[in-house]
């Protein structure tokens, strides 16, 4: 069974600047898994040594974050859609700076 | 002015170096981000930049305002729902543009990237644009792109912002 795998922008250079992939699998892992056998230096992208997905990598099955289906085991069919999102966060606090001594 | 230099003949390895850490921003669209964090304050605001990478430079066509859902400490934190990323995600492949960045701004505080930055910034090549925004007016602005090979190698460095003015947009597209 085949399904698309939505690759966001940084790590387009992995899939040959492909946004899209085509890929197999009866889950999200082997789905996942048969994305970085087609690219394997994504492997270091998307996961950690040890063999977690990283943290920060928001993986949707169509409209729903796989966290809150079952995870990796989370079972597709042909024509579903998963979507890897890298989170988005930050903010202030820099307290190491003094306000004298940065360019505003 | 230099971005226009390089487009209008072809790179030099010269000029590839000087343009791989810049980003260009139409004016109207560098105002409206600014005055998001004025609107914002003192909370945190924060968005995402929509364009195109033009050979190591970030050239944004559209600027999205994101909710902060940091609600717990909307004075020195912002974060995205990825949920609203998948949208803008779509939204952009819709007219065939790219995340090329994110911005938020940093009430009271330098337009200077922190620990907390540098350590959520998972965006390899995108621009992480700042605004420092005090008693409620923008000050500076402050554009940083984030380099590097993997999470392991990550680095925050300081970019040029290029603002285009809307003649010299639309002379472009002529």
């Amino acid at each position: 069974m085949s399904l698309n795998i939505s690759i966001p922008s940084p790590l387009r250079s992995y899939t040959g600047g492909e946004d899209v992939i085509e890929v197999s699998g009866k889950t999200v892992g082997l789905a996942l898994e048969s994305l970085v056998e087609k690219f394997p230096p994504l492997r270091k992208q998307l996961y950690t040594e040890d063999g977690h997905l990283r943290s920060f990598l928001n993986v949707y099955l169509n409209e729903e974050d796989i966290r809150y289906l079952q995870k990796a085991e989370t079972a597709v069919v042909a024509g579903d859609t998963i979507s890897i999102v890298p989170s988005i966060a930050g903010g202030g606090a820099a307290k190491t700076l003094r306000w004298s001594s940065v360019q505003r | 002015m230099l971005f226009w230099t390089y487009l209008a003949s072809p790179p030099s390895e010269g000029r590839i170096a000087q343009v791989m850490v810049m980003l260009v921003i139409k004016k109207q669209d560098y105002e409206a981000l600014r005055k998001h964090g004025e609107e914002t304050y003192p909370f945190e605001c924060c968005g995402a930049l929509l364009g195109r990478f033009d050979s190591g430079a970030r050239v944004v066509e559209q600027t999205v305002r994101c909710g902060n859902t940091r609600t717990d400490r909307p004075q020195d934190r912002y974060q995205i729902d990825p949920k609203e990323l998948l949208s803008i995600e779509r939204h952009a492949a819709r007219q065939k543009l790219e995340i090329v960045g994110f911005y938020h701004s940093h009430p009271d505080h330098p337009a200077q990237w922190s620990q907390t930055d540098l350590a959520e910034a998972h965006w390899l090549m995108c621009s992480y644009v700042i605004t420092s925004v005090e008693k409620g007016a923008a000050s500076r602005t402050n554009s940083f792109v984030l380099l590097g090979q993997s999470e392991d190698e990550k680095r925050l460095e300081t970019e040029e912002i290029s603002i285009l003015e809307v003649t010299e947009v639309q002379s472009l597209c002529h």
